[in-house]
This record gives structure tokens, sequence and C-alpha cells, in this order.
């Protein structure tokens, strides 16, 4: 769908990168890159480099970039004009589920994201650059990215200590890393979602090693909060 | 960054964390942080456990794999952010080619995080 965007804004200045935050590195992007045949550039970051530079909490998140090489507005929800997921959700009967998916397409469905506002505005900045009002300035750009204090950059640590010794074949030793990045920042879904996905691959729900799945977590946030609203 | 000893290559600093080492001490674009004079260790070699106490960057020891990890700065601007310059970001494609957003300079850029899982 990004291509879709792409082929609209290409023209008028806009580059669109897209980066895979897999710990799995090509092995789990490939076949998600090669069915989209993006031509766009579509990089891997399975270090979760982005999430360390930019604050990368959740995805899919969008950094906006100036012709300089300065963001105009932090990482934050990014949507192509149209959720393919929320679009898929809405066209599944409920009740043909077995109950746990069920109870997780429900939650699903609770999330709130503005995808044609976010295309909106994302057009706007494009034909407007510096005038737009949803370009920021480089103070409010700072002020507005994910808070930092020692926890966070220490999950950061612990995260990253965690791929490392996964990546060579430690798994069992790279769990206490996993579980303490999530201990230490609880709102980071990125850290907590590619460790379930690492011990349990294509599956969110309870894993039987970590406390933590993706139904009960979003139920205590409430799924509405999953991700934050768009503002200028 | 993982690190094995508490010293690090400059240039290796940079290109992980985009914490440049100057004659002015440790900077991120526009933001300097002074380091005392030992920091440096000479052969572009420098002090981790100093670097990670000025730029407020935890160390975290993982003592049986024989490893550290340094996290991002934490405490100069309180966000993940230090500063809105880009720092050097260069990630690989499918192929293994490698692609520095620092050449896309020029063009607006919206940059896209997603994930498989």
């Amino acid at each position: 769908m990004w291509q879709e965007v792409r082929h609209e804004l290409h023209p008028k200045g806009l580059e669109i990168v897209t980066v895979a935050l897999d710990t799995g590195g090509p092995d789990a992007a490939r076949p998600w890159i090669e069915a989209a045949r993006p031509e766009h550039p579509s990089l891997l970051d399975p270090a979760h480099v982005l999430d360390e530079l930019l604050g990368v909490v959740n995805v899919p998140n969008g950094a906006w970039i100036d012709e300089d090489g300065v963001l105009v507005r932090p990482v934050e929800p990014a949507f192509p004009g149209r959720s393919p997921a929320t679009d898929i959700f809405a066209k599944v009967d409920i009740d043909s589920l077995p109950p746990e998916m069920a109870e997780m397409l429900a939650e699903a469905r609770k999330i709130k994201a503005d995808p044609a506002a976010y295309r909106a505005a994302l057009v706007d900045w494009v034909e407007r650059g510096a005038d737009s009002p949803w370009a920021l300035g480089p103070d409010e750009v700072v002020g507005r990215s994910s808070p930092r204090g020692m926890d966070e950059a220490r999950a950061a640590a612990e995260f990253e200590l965690g791929q490392h010794l996964h990546r060579q074949g430690r798994s069992d030793a790279a769990i206490p890393h996993f579980k303490e990045a999530h201990r230490l920042q609880p709102d980071n879904w990125t850290y907590r979602r590619e460790a379930w996905n690492l011990v349990s691959p294509g599956n969110q729900g309870p894993n039987g090693v970590y406390d933590s799945c993706w139904i009960e977590d979003i139920k205590a946030i409430g799924a509405e909060n999953y991700y934050p609203a768009l503002r200028q | 960054m993982i690190l094995t000893e508490l010293s690090v290559d400059a240039a290796d600093l940079e290109r992980r964390t985009g914490w440049a080492i100057k004659p002015e001490g440790a900077c991120k674009a526009e933001v300097c942080v002074p380091l005392p004079p030992h920091t440096d260790l000479g052969r572009s070699e420098v002090d981790v456990g100093v670097l990670a106490e000025r730029l407020t960057m935890p160390l975290v020891h993982d003592e049986e794999a024989g490893l550290w990890a340094m996290g991002p700065e934490s405490g100069i601007t309180g966000r993940s952010l230090t500063t809105a310059r880009l720092p050097e970001i260069a990630l690989p494609d499918l192929d293994g080619n490698e692609l520095s957003l620092s050449s896309l300079r020029g063009q607006k850029v919206l940059l896209v995080a997603w994930a498989s899982w």
C-alpha cells in the first residue's frame, strides 16, 4: 500500500523508505517484501537500530525527513491512507473464529487509527514543505519524540543483548534480557512483540515463556490507547 | 552497542550511535558534550566508562557471555532524540546492498518502520 502513496507523491519530491524491524533479518521479511514488490528502497533493520536512534516503540511508525536531512516529525503511527489490517479485520466473521482468535479480533477492532488523516497530512507536507502546519520545528520534534530516561535507555541495552545472544543461537540466554527490557520499558510494544515472535513465530498469544502476550497487554491499556492520536 | 571490552573504536561508535569524537568532545550534530582529556585512549579508541557516564548511557553486562551492551543517551534531552538532525543511518536491503539515508538528501523522505510479526 505504501507503493500507492509513492506513485502519487514521488513525482512531487517524496521518497518512501520502508524498514523491517525483524531480528530474523531477510528470512523473516522476504515474503512480505517480495509480495509487495516495492519500487522504493526497502531495507532491513535486524538489530532494531531505529528503535534506539529514533525512538520507535511500535509499528507501523513513520518519521518525516526534509530535504536537508532534518526530521520534521518524529516517529509516530503511520498508515498509507488505509490500514490493511483494519480492512481485513472488518471483513472477518467474528463468530466463525475460535474463541481466542475472536477475542483478539474484537480487541483489534477497537484500535483507533486515522489512516486517511495521516495521508492527508503527508500530502500537505509534500506540497507545502515547511509552510505545512504538519511540519514541526526542531525543538518540537525532539520534544515529541518518545521519552527516554535511564530505564528506557537500559531497556534498549538489554534488548540489544537479548537479540545478540539470540542470533548467536543462545536463545535461552537471551530471554532474561528480553524480560528485563520489557520490565524497564513496558510501553515498548516493539520489544515485546519481537520477543514473543522469537519464541512462538507468528503467534502473539500466550507463549509459556513470557508473562505477557498481546491480548492481555492490550486489554490492560485499553485497545483505544494502542496508537497515540495524530496531532498537528 | 555490543562490546567485548570497555573501549570502543571511535568510527564504530559514530556509525552505531551517531556520536562523533571531536576536539570539543562527543558530538551528535549540533550537540556537543565535553569529555575529559583521558577519554581518548589513543589509536582512535575511546574509554567507554567515561563516555557512558558523560552521555548518560547505561552499560549492561552479561558476565557469562563476556559482553557489554551500551544503551543510548538518556539524560541530555530526556527524549529519544537528542537533535532533530537525522544521524547517519545505513541499512541493507534483501540482497545485502546498503543504503545510506543521507544519499537521499534533496528529497523529502518518509521513513516507515514495519515488522513481519
